[in-house]
């Protein structure tokens, strides 16, 4: 069947594929500021550092309904980041192994404890561990709801607090200095990062959660130099890979979700890497190459000046004249085509080639003007 | 103006994991004064700016601003922090970097309008930056950068301007522009204070001068405290000249020239 139809008139897949895109979405713009932030393991560390509170919260309400159990997660994993907070401040372990350490002992504290309740003789425990690695089929209307709920709560926190949020991933000393307090403006921030990241661990499972923090933000950094545009492009990529991830994933059997979101997360990542404007990898094998063919029209241009030197008036040369100056190193046939195409170099009718009064001008200037590098006029 | 004291600093000490690096600071600094704070590297000059600021938290003493706490007078002071303290490859343009100086007096919740943008450009304009409102900050020459910090600080229209290093790494160009700026601040009474390394440029940019080394060394006009002897013991007698036909004198100095930089990494 058409996936697409399906979408439009599948309940089941289209309430999975709104909860999948609303993770997404909110995960992406938060993440923006993780990245910019240098803060990618941050996202690791919160989101292994919930499990522990997913069980717990179950453990002790005997319920489970996903806003207990999100719950739990949110406090946990702020409680994680906290840990990660206060050891950093008070003592001479770096921020990355704090996170390292936050991250594995809560984790482990997590799987200790669902370990046991799996063991427990009510049934009712079954399908916690789809918190692993996460499980879309399994989404009602009120989990997507919360999910909404949540997520709108962070995104407009995004939009009110933005000139500071700003000012804290870009100069929080010179935020301070202003007076804003940064450290709530940091505590804040993190608790909606900490939203971000726990709606999604129903869907996405707890060990790849992070990814749809990172990868959409990094994704969209390749494509703008602008905060706005980046946080949008960022939610819309978290967007497109859930709903693509959650598809996939509904299509088949036993696929988990969380692994299918993360791979479409990937792939635009891969895509943006590749492809985007500036930063992309083709952009910038282009433009090196295009670097490299000024660099030897430059050289050739100098041979010619220096042959257009020895001669009165006008006196053109072959070809093979131009290469032995080269040392046969320089593919100059090719970088004479360039000159010739910005009209530094000419050809005349029997194939000799003769510097041109412009070319003339730039030889002399030595750097052409347009690489000139730039400073104040 | 200058009868008026705008930085009062009274026995100040800063630790760093029971290093002191700052020990028992006392300096008065007259409103309308543009100040140098010169001393060898690790001497505590950036920490000083930012007790100052009140970013760190001192083991003993205050620090005054116009009589008040810095908490109380936030609105009066201006920063330029090092250039090199932030991400230039941050995903911004210039204008809107310099629209953060005016975050402080805009508050919670309001956004950023009409009039901070013309601040803004009018402050890009004094430092010789308009034309490149519109750039990506990673775009920037370092003098550039640098120029950009000194806009932000501009719109947020001080009293007392504390800023560290603006001439570090700076072409010849940027450093005029920078102090033609600093000089017209001090014109309009407010007061400056710089962090600075080159020595040789102090009597002929500055009218104030404190040493620094860990201790207050000496603190005054630059004709009376940048002497040679002072300089000696700020720099535990490592001077450098250039040439080695430098006399040492310890009457006050007042040509300029004759000093090396100091630290120009």
């Amino acid at each position: 069947m058409n996936p697409f139809r399906e979408l439009l008139f599948d309940y089941t897949l289209r309430t999975v594929a709104l909860g999948a895109g609303t993770l997404g979405l909110v995960a992406g713009a938060l993440g923006t500021y993780a990245v910019l932030r240098r803060q990618s393991l941050l996202g690791d560390a919160i989101s292994h550092a919930a499990l522990p509170g997913i069980v717990l919260a179950f453990i002790l309400t005997g319920a489970k309904s996903t806003f207990v159990l999100v719950l739990g997660a949110a406090i946990a994993g702020w409680l994680g980041t906290l840990v990660v907070m206060t050891v950093v401040r008070h003592s001479r372990v770096p921020e990355d192994s704090a996170l390292g350490i936050v991250l594995s002992v809560f984790f482990g504290a997590g799987l200790v404890l669902l370990t046991y309740v799996q063991k427990l003789p009510n049934a009712s425990q079954a399908g916690l561990d789809r918190f692993l690695f996460g499980q879309a089929a399994t989404m009602l209307e009120r989990d997507v709801a919360v999910i909404a709920g949540l997520g709108a709560i962070a995104l407009i926190a995004v939009f009110a607090f933005w000139k500071e949020f700003k000012l804290l991933s870009f100069d929080p000393e010179f935020g301070a200095s202003l007076g804003i307090p940064m450290r709530a403006v940091d505590i804040l921030l993190t608790t909606f990062l900490v939203i971000a990241i726990v709606i999604g661990l129903q869907t996405v499972g707890v060990v790849l959660m992070s990814a749809m923090v990172i990868a959409p933000a990094a994704a969209a950094r390749q494509w703008t130099n602008s905060l706005e545009i980046m946080v949008i492009l960022a939610a819309l990529f978290g967007a497109i890979a859930g709903v693509t991830g959650a598809m996939i994933s509904s299509s088949a059997a036993h696929v988990p979700t969380g692994p299918t979101i993360v791979l479409s997360a990937t792939a635009l990542v891969l895509i943006s890497m590749a492809i985007a404007p500036e930063r992309g990898l083709v952009w910038a094998a282009v433009q090196r190459r295009r670097q490299r063919q000024q660099i030897r029209a430059d050289a050739v241009l100098g041979d010619l000046y220096l042959l257009a030197g020895q001669h009165e008036g006008e006196h053109a040369h072959h070809v093979t004249v131009l290469e032995a100056m080269r040392l046969g190193r320089t593919d100059v046939r090719r970088a004479l085509g360039v000159l010739e195409e910005r009209g530094l170099a000419r050809r005349d009718s029997l194939g000799g080639w003769t510097i041109t009064g412009a070319g003339r001008a730039e030889a002399e200037q030595g750097v052409s003007s347009d690489e000139a590098p730039e400073d104040l006029a | 103006m200058t009868d008026q004291t705008a930085i009062e600093v009274n026995d100040l000490t800063v630790a760093y994991r029971e290093q002191p690096v700052l020990w028992d600071i006392d300096l008065t600094v007259p409103a309308g004064v543009l100040m140098a704070i010169v001393g060898p590297n690790g001497a505590g000059k950036t920490t000083l700016i930012k007790a100052m600021l009140g970013l760190l938290k001192p083991a003993a003493g205050q620090v005054l601003i116009h009589g008040k706490p810095y908490d109380e007078q936030r609105r009066l002071i201006a920063y330029v922090p090092q250039r090199g303290s932030v991400d230039w490859d941050f995903p911004t343009s210039v204008l809107d970097v310099v629209q953060m100086g005016r975050y402080g007096a805009l508050g919670w919740l309001r956004r950023v309008g009409r009039r901070e943008r013309d601040l803004s450009m009018e402050a890009l304009e004094k430092v010789g930056m308009a034309d490149f409102a519109h750039r990506q900050i990673s775009q920037l020459s370092g003098g550039q950068q640098q120029r950009v910090f000194l806009a932000r600080a501009l719109v947020q229209d001080a009293r007392v301007y504390l800023m560290d290093e603006p001439f570090q790494g700076v072409d010849a160009k940027t450093e005029r522009a920078i102090v033609t700026v600093l000089q017209a601040l001090r014109e309009a009474g407010d007061t400056v204070v710089v962090v600075h390394h080159a020595l040789q440029t102090v009597p002929e940019y500055f009218d104030w001068v404190t040493l620094l080394n860990v201790r207050k060394i000496a603190a005054g006009p630059v004709d009376d405290v940048f002497t040679q002897e002072n300089l000696r013991v700020t720099y535990g007698g490592r001077v450098p000249f250039h040439g080695s036909a430098s006399p040492l004198r310890d009457e006050p100095h007042t040509g300029g020239g004759a000093w090396a930089g100091i630290g120009g990494d």
